[in-house]
């Protein structure tokens, strides 16, 4: 091959590599999301109670006047429970345990329910004590997705509770 | 030359890159100068990358706004930029990946050379994440799939307190502070990675950063045409209230997405782990039974440093002088870094053939194959050349010579000092001579070509003997495949050497085994 002919061969090999490359950079494509289905996407943070006393008056009397609290508490979080049913089914019913190497952060959860479009029906439950029973925070909701749409689930406490967003 | 599963992949290989020879030319062929290319890539990104950040918005808010106007609004420069940028990161990661299999193939990677390999097991970490993180700058649904994903299977290891995907959960939940975590790191970790850069090319003398001219030109001449042609397009602003569906894929940068969708995380995780550290083991799995290091005779070496200057690895180091000879240096051989590919040897002007008092010793020589043992070789083999026309071969044991009558075997052919082609040709051990080396630009060990040439061009001490008639010296670059082509050629040599119309000067013609054996004891 001459030196010319070689160079426009190598010019054009090199062309089509690149035009590869480029066609491979967004294509093919790939469903993310199968056809007909939304998200409800449950994620919040929130620290359980800690258990407290209170003290006595000697203990108090053995204080430093600086230090007096009447009440101590653990350092220690008392893990939570919660449940999600959608349209009557559980599905999730799981005790939070707090966060941190002492136990001393709040319980966390980040999780994914792929749901089809439509209308569903939401409950969700908080108890802040796992080991106690009944529930301190209830939300039940009828929600409607269109395809795709991603439905949040928060939790306030301050607000009163969960937050349909 | 390689038997066994290596040698098929380096067969395999090796007709890859003749193919590529004759597509491209020896002196433009990629897939010679993948490490090269690589370099070249990055600086087009980096410099790309600098120039878009003149145009982008760093603020959550208007990233994406910013990253269309400069695509459409602007497309002539700031968009071609843009394509640029993400065509030459794949193409980065297309050339990164073929480098590391190239080397596995050529097993050029265990050994002394396990440095080179351990520091490129990271770097393929540093390209990823800096293609994924620049992904996310663009925020459009690409972008939010690739910003949630990654989260969420970050948020499987047990090392962040929030989860990170929280941030991700609603519109109103998106942190603009977050956003520009994203951009520092995609400025940080590619600053990262030209160190990890640097550090993996440390042990390699004369480390090839910059392609060849006519090759840099037409990978930069098609990145700008493509550009142009098939600019690089958002795919529609983030809407975290919205899932993204249908979305085109980066290939090069993000082949795994669609997996984590599927996959758990701790499949994914345990993946890259058991991927990480065995490959980052590899060199070790098994280690590589090296030849022992070279070794230096101060009696023959005056320091002249051609050795240190030759040396593909950087393992011969000039020091000052030990022996009170009256140089002021010698040089000295750092064994972990000495793969026994014996350039020293070759560059030593010490290393005569020629030498006839006491025992044949030379400045730089191989333990395990020393010169004279390679002179030896080059009798022995010349007393069974046969016919009229005798042709030695000093082959190279990664090229494409198998053994035969008359062929010597070298670990690289510029092993062989010049004097050797003249001890052979004047003392009349053959009528010619042929090097049979590695493939053109594809020398096992890095330089052995160029030298090679260059001493025999007498451009490069140590210079062939002018005495020396060229018309009887060949050299052939051909790859383990190639094994044809070089019988071809050593025919068309004989053919030339039956045309020429004088012998070649022989002081000796050897025939008779004990002289030759007397020589070799000289």
């Amino acid at each position: 091959m001459t030196g010319i002919a070689q160079r426009i061969t190598a010019a054009l090999g090199t062309l089509a590599i690149v035009a590869g490359v480029a066609v491979l950079s967004a294509s093919p494509s790939v469903r993310a999301l199968p056809e007909g289905m939304a998200v409800v996407k449950l994620s919040f943070s929130h620290g359980g109670p800690r258990n407290c006393r209170e003290l006595s008056a000697e203990e108090l009397s053995d204080l430093p006047a600086n230090m007096r609290r009447k009440e101590v508490c653990d350092r220690a979080r008392a893990p939570i429970y919660l449940e999600l049913d959608l349209n009557g089914t559980t599905m999730l019913a799981e005790e939070l345990p707090p966060s941190g190497i002492a136990d001393d952060g709040p319980s966390r959860i980040y999780r994914r329910f792929m749901v089809s479009a439509g209308t569903h029906q939401v409950a969700i439950r908080l108890r802040e004590r796992a080991a106690g029973s009944g529930f301190d925070f209830v939300a039940e909701r009828q929600i409607t997705l269109t395809e795709a749409q991603s439905l949040a689930i928060d939790f306030r406490p301050e607000t009163g509770g969960f937050i349909f967003n | 030359m390689s038997t066994g599963f290596r040698g098929y992949l380096r067969r395999g290989f090796d007709r890859l890159e003749r193919a590529g020879d004759v597509v491209f030319g020896p002196d433009a062929n990629p897939l010679a100068q993948l490490g090269a290319l690589g370099w070249f890539l990055f600086w087009i990104v980096a410099a790309t990358g600098i120039y878009l950040f003149i145009f982008f918005d760093t603020g959550v808010v208007n990233a994406y706004a910013s990253v269309e106007w400069l695509s459409d609004a602007h497309w002539f420069h700031a968009g071609v930029a843009r394509s640029l940028h993400r065509y030459a990161s794949d193409l980065m990661v297309a050339v990164m990946l073929i480098h590391l299999v190239r080397e596995f193939c050529l097993d050029r990677y265990r050994g002394v050379r396990w440095f080179s390999w351990l520091t490129g097991v990271p770097l393929i970490w540093f390209v990823y994440i800096s293609g994924i993180t620049g992904y996310w700058l663009v925020w459009d649904m690409l972008a939010q799939y690739v910003a949630v994903t990654s989260t969420e299977l970050l948020d499987w290891l047990p090392i962040f307190g929030e989860p990170i995907a929280r941030n991700f959960l609603s519109p109103e939940a998106l942190s603009g502070r977050f956003f520009t975590l994203m951009v520092f790191l995609h400025i940080a970790i590619p600053l990262i990675l030209l160190l990890a850069m640097w550090i993996h090319i440390q042990r390699v003398s004369r480390a090839r950063v910059n392609p060849a001219r006519p090759l840099a030109a037409m990978v930069l001449g098609s990145l700008i045409l493509v550009a142009f042609v098939l600019p690089a397009q958002s795919q529609g602003p983030a809407d975290l209230a919205r899932e993204p569906t249908e979305l085109g894929i980066d290939w090069f940068l993000l082949p795994l997405y669609p997996l984590i969708n599927i996959l758990p995380p701790g499949v994914i995780w345990g993946g890259a782990a058991i991927f990480t550290v065995g490959f980052a083991a590899l060199p070790w799995l098994p280690a590589q039974r090296a030849n022992r290091a070279a070794e230096v005779f101060l009696d023959h070496c005056n320091g002249c440093a051609r050795c240190v200057e030759d040396c593909p690895y950087a393992a011969v180091e000039l020091v000052p002088r030990t022996d009170g000879a009256p140089f002021p240096h010698q040089v000295a051989v750092n064994a972990g870094r000495c793969v026994a590919c014996g350039i020293c040897m070759g560059s030593c002007p010490s290393s005569s053939p020629f030498r006839r008092v006491g025992d044949l010793l030379t400045g730089i020589d191989l333990p395990d194959y020393p010169l004279k043992e390679l002179r030896e070789r080059v009798i022995s083999g010349a007393l069974r050349l046969e016919g009229s026309i005798r042709i030695l071969t000093l082959a190279c044991e990664h090229g494409a010579a198998r053994p035969g009558l008359g062929t010597v075997f070298l670990p690289c052919v510029a092993m062989a000092p010049p004097s050797l082609i003249d001890f052979i040709l004047s003392r009349g051990h053959a009528d010619g001579v042929c090097v049979a080396g590695c493939a053109e630009e594809r020398c096992q060990n890095r330089l052995g070509i160029e030298w090679t040439e260059a001493r025999f061009a007498r451009t490069r001490d140590p210079y062939l003997r002018r005495r020396v008639p060229r018309e009887r010296l060949v050299t052939v670059w051909a790859g383990p495949t190639e094994t044809a082509r070089l019988e071809r050629e050593r025919v068309a040599f004989a053919d030339r050497l039956a045309a020429l119309p004088t012998e070649a000067p022989r002081v000796v013609r050897q025939s008779d085994p004990e002289r030759v054996l007397d020589e070799a004891a000289m």
